[in-house]
């Protein structure tokens, strides 16, 4: 389940709540090319090539491509979130976690709040 | 073996904080959060019993946490402060309209009495127009110079002694790098300081100048606060814009680096060369505010606009136009004339010592865009 908070949900449709299912397993180079097949089989491995439990970073870039509706500058920089925007992983500071490296357990909850904003 | 809080060793640890690395669970960390800032209040000495308060609230993140930090600090540490919500409303729609709401939700929320004045009842104006006709890099001038002024008028009218803003670490922060990147000196010298006070303005405070903005928003979330959260529609174009890009980068590669630049800042002394080219401190000719000129900026802005020179306040080809140009033609739209001692009945008498500190002109960095 992933969460939009502090503006954030504008880019994305403006819904705040997202329910997702991703893949057990993603390519290493966190390509997002084909959208996930529900539900994904566990011995299948969908993806040729390299591949890495999926985790926080694979999941930044799957938002980018697939929910995220405008200006991805403010959501991404590079290859990473754009500093300025926190996350958490079930009620977490991701930093604790590991941040993009945290794998992704089922019925987890991740929560993107932005602060960029006047206060 | 699973991580424990490095305060209380009890509880999982939530947060990691920026200031200072450590790992702690949500109890300690609303304990720290609001201890500093009480430690900030006492150490600064910003408050006396009795005192009338105002809170600048905006619906923002910054200044909906510090109406509840307020209030709990004010009940559980007896400062014996009576508290009021005070709201400038711009007039930008589909901003200022919407976090209006926000402000009526929390004066509902902390039981609070509001006071909301907006441009366009003082000045004649609203964002929206003087964006229309002004344009879209100097307006953010405008609106902190006017913002300031109204601030001081609607505390004056509520009567308080003191108003106190959301300001955090961040943003004073970000003001050191703006004045240091344009040479700025004299707002340099005085854009840390925790208090600011003139002869004819109500004091300022900032209980906020040294919590981080990440712990502001982890802190309003574990405690459920609503806030509006937007950006303002005018502020892409503002140059404070760059100073926090470059102030997030190094909160990333450093965290201490913000809490660091304040005390750069604050270490900054302005050398006597430069304080002799500091205007003295006067009052506007036209509306009574302070000024460093015959005519305050917030005068001399209003006058531009009224004339059809907007960029008189602003560039030194606008001013020449304007003075070019001859006396302002009678029966201009003007300020009203601001007395801040004939409205508040609780006003104490003018400080009885000079402050050591540099006179302070009409505008402090940290609202100019």
């Amino acid at each position: 389940k992933v969460e939009f908070g502090g503006g954030l949900e504008l880019l994305f449709d403006n819904q705040r709540s997202h329910k997702l299912t991703l893949p057990a397993r993603v390519p290493l180079d966190n390509s997002t090319s084909s959208p996930p097949s529900s539900p994904p089989s566990p011995q299948n491995n969908e993806y040729e090539g390299e591949t890495k439990p999926v985790d926080v970073a694979y999941l930044v870039h799957w938002l980018r491509h697939h929910l995220l509706k405008e200006r991805a500058e403010l959501f991404m920089e590079g290859d990473t979130v754009r500093p300025g925007i926190l996350v958490l992983i079930n009620d977490t500071d991701w930093e604790l976690e590991g941040e993009g490296e945290y794998v992704i357990k089922n019925g987890d909850e991740v929560v993107f709040i932005s602060t960029l904003h006047g206060g | 073996m699973p991580r424990l809080c490095a305060l209380c060793a009890t509880q999982r640890p939530i947060l990691k904080r920026p200031k200072t690395g450590q790992q702690i669970c949500k109890t300690c960390f609303f304990h720290v959060f609001e201890t500093e800032v009480h430690n900030t209040i006492v150490e600064a000495q910003l408050f006396q019993p009795g005192d009338r308060v105002a809170i600048g609230a905006s619906g923002g993140k910054d200044s909906t946490v510090l109406a509840h930090v307020m209030k709990t600090l004010n009940d559980r540490y007896n400062y014996g402060l009576e508290l009021f919500l005070l709201s400038i409303d711009e007039g930008i729609t589909g901003y200022r309209d919407d976090s209006l709401e926000t402000v009526k939700q929390n004066q509902k929320e902390y039981n609070l009495p509001l006071k909301i004045l907006s441009y366009n009842e003082l000045y004649g104006w609203t964002m929206d127009s003087i964006v229309e006709a002004v344009g879209r890099k100097n307006n953010c001038t405008f609106c902190g110079v006017f913002r300031r002024q109204a601030l001081d008028r609607g505390a004056a009218m509520l009567g308080v002694d003191h108003i106190v803003t959301g300001h955090n670490a961040d943003d004073v922060a970000e003001t050191v790098l703006m004045n240091i990147m344009r040479g700025d000196i004299a707002r340099l010298g005085r854009c840390t300081a925790i208090c600011t006070k003139g002869e004819d303005t109500i004091k300022r405070s900032k209980p906020f100048k040294y919590t981080y903005e990440k712990e502001i928003v982890m802190y309003a979330y574990f405690k459920h606060l609503t806030y509006f959260s937007t950006e303002c529609i005018y502020s892409p174009d503002a140059y404070r814009g760059h100073a926090r890009s470059f102030l997030k980068l190094l909160e990333a590669a450093r965290p201490s680096a913000i809490i660091d630049i304040i005390y750069s800042g604050e270490a900054c002394e302005v050398s006597e060369e430069a304080t002799k080219e500091l205007k003295e401190r006067k009052t506007c000719k036209r509306c009574g505010y302070m000024s460093s000129n015959d005519l305050c900026k917030a005068c001399t802005l209003l006058e531009g606009l009224e004339r059809g020179m907007a960029s008189a306040g602003i560039t030194d080809r606008g001013r020449k136009q304007l003075e070019a140009s001859g006396p302002a033609p009678d029966g201009l739209r003007t300020i009203p004339f601001f007395q801040m001692n004939a409205q508040s009945p609780s006003q104490s008498a003018p400080d009885d010592g000079r402050d050591s500190a540099p006179p302070m002109p009409a505008v402090v960095g940290v609202e100019a865009g």
